[in-house]
């Protein structure tokens, strides 16, 4: 684990110097990236600027939401979102030439074109998060306060394992990668909502399928001191790290499988 | 005849790729479904915003996921890339003209992606959400307003394009066209949300014309400086049509100054 945190951020580093040999273009690209980060929550403020609540959540309430999962989100996509195009790989026949360095696919995949303008997308989420927070209507207990970090944490975690999943599907469905967008960025979009606007079985299916609903849903719920529109039990607000570790079994298992049943490309 | 068969086989070229096409037509549906649900809280706060009632919104809403393909809303250009490589000069050494050349093309990859991209979502949301679907003298007058938002369309992305003959890189021109064309197209939410001067600007850019004003047509809403009926629906034609118009031949004068300008190196 440490060995391959270590080739982790030796390759990003290279990456990153190559960025840096264009500093103007780099920063103008971070600068984009947070713009393009920005629009959810441009769409969010246009909306809170036409009515005062949205089936009943408060517009800091929905900034909370759009700040946590768009930290987690950015968090994931800054390590390991060139996954994707583990599809691009395995058809170009480039995976190839990364199964022969000592080093693992995955990680070469990850670190690819590794750029510090992805850094971009946690300028907005981070000032909203830090701007949302005194304004929210509650009483900041310990617990409360502990439960923040712990859903950016495992939040990000969940992403990671969800890109390295939606990565392992690949090796199965090549030309899948524009669908797998629909968990990975679709996730990451519906997450800055609050789950109680989504129609039931659809959140019962994001709940207990791809258990999105732990990413920020769950534990704000606590934070927001509401009571869960499906009813679950209290304990269910502090299960997002279990999932989270749930969640990363099933993604190593399926890049595993992924990778015993390539058989490379045909020409 | 040149012309018709570079849009021929344009289409012929993007329906190899089939799979992945309708991979992206399922990430438009599910994203579809999200902005939907948002959508629907959004009316039932406040009942008629903009116009609109909730069916009309969500009906917007798959529009909006239906045309995001054949107006490639998202911008880039296969040219783009010639441009950066060099190939341009081939397409400069052809018997024909730049523009047209590439026009032809990208109707050609429209007209496939309406059917392969515009279709699905489109009719998935109106057979989940039993939406109406409009008289077959509406579905004419959206085919026009379809084909102009297509040509608009193209204007955009081809002066996009044409900048990289002095920038030599497309990354930024691409962040900046992102940005605009998401927020002013109606993609992010729907420009009658939009409050007041913003709304009104919003509505006169070019954006506006690839997806607000289609799906207005759609919904029997087409208008334009106070015209509604007949004389409302042409007054958004002029609309997209005036854009069309001015983008096409900023195009052409940038092609012209393109043609003085540019050196091909190597030999």
């Amino acid at each position: 684990m440490a060995s391959a945190l270590r080739v982790y951020g030796l390759l990003a580093w290279t990456w990153i110097r190559a960025a840096a040999q264009y500093p103007v273009s780099m920063v103008l690209l971070a600068l984009g990236t947070a713009v393009v980060t920005g629009l959810d929550l441009a769409a969010i403020a246009l909306m809170f600027s036409r009515v005062p609540r949205i089936a009943g959540y408060s517009a800091p309430e929905v900034m909370f939401l759009y700040a946590t999962s768009g930290l987690s989100f950015a968090l994931a996509e800054i390590v390991l979102g060139t996954a994707e195009r583990l599809g691009q790989h395995v058809r170009r026949g480039t995976l190839d030439a990364m199964l022969v360095r000592p080093v693992s696919p995955l990680i070469q995949v990850a670190t690819e074109e590794f750029s510090p303008r992805r850094m971009g997308k946690l300028i907005p989420t981070a000032t909203v998060l830090i701007l949302v927070l005194p304004r929210l209507d509650v009483t900041w207990t310990p617990l409360r306060v502990l439960l923040v970090p712990m859903m950016i944490i495992s939040g990000f975690v969940m992403f990671a394992a969800l890109w390295v999943l939606t990565a392992a599907v690949q090796f199965v469905l090549i030309d899948g990668h524009q669908a797998t967008k629909a968990v990975t960025y679709g996730g990451g979009f519906l997450t800055q909502y609050p789950l109680g606007i989504f129609g039931r079985d659809f959140v019962r299916g994001l709940t207990f399928v791809i258990p999105l609903a732990f990413v920020n849903w769950e534990p704000s719920l606590y934070v927001f001191g509401r009571a869960d529109p499906l009813g679950l039990p209290t304990p269910v607000r502090f299960a997002s790290p279990l999932v989270a570790a749930a969640l990363c079994g099933v993604a190593a298992l399926a890049w595993r499988a992924g990778l015993r049943h390539y058989r490379s490309t045909g020409s | 005849m040149t012309y018709p068969w570079v849009a021929w086989y344009a289409m012929r070229r993007y329906a190899t790729y089939r799979l992945g096409a309708l991979s992206e037509a399922v990430t438009n549906t599910v994203f579809g479904f999200l902005r939907a649900y948002i959508l629907i809280a959004l009316w039932q706060a406040r009942p008629a915003l903009g116009g609109y009632d909730v069916t009309d919104a969500v009906t917007f809403c798959f529009l909006t996921q239906a045309l995001i393909g054949p107006v490639q809303i998202f911008g880039g250009m296969e040219l783009t890339e010639r441009i950066r490589t060099g190939d341009v000069a081939i397409d400069l050494y052809r018997p024909a003209d730049l523009q047209g050349w590439w026009l032809a093309d990208d109707l050609g990859r429209a007209a496939f992606a309406l059917g392969f991209r515009g279709v699905p979502p489109l009719v998935t949301g109106i057979l989940v959400f039993h939406l109406a679907v409009p008289s077959p003298a509406r579905l004419a007058q959206f085919a026009v307003a379809v084909l102009l938002a297509l040509l608009a369309g193209f204007g955009v992305r081809y002066v996009a394009a044409m900048c990289v003959f002095w920038l030599h890189d497309d990354r930024g021109v691409q962040a900046v066209s992102l940005v605009a064309a998401m927020f002013f197209s109606g993609l992010l939410l729907p420009l009658v949300v939009f409050p007041g001067a913003l709304g009104v600007v919003a509505n006169l850019l070019p954006w506006a014309a690839l997806i607000q004003v289609p799906a207005d047509v759609f919904l029997g809403k087409a208008g334009y400086f106070g015209l509604d009926g007949t004389a409302g629906l042409l007054a958004t034609y002029g609309f997209q049509a005036f854009w069309a118009i001015v983008l096409f031949a900023a195009g052409r004068l940038l092609t012209v100054a393109a043609r003085r300008r540019l050196v091909i190196h190597g030999g």
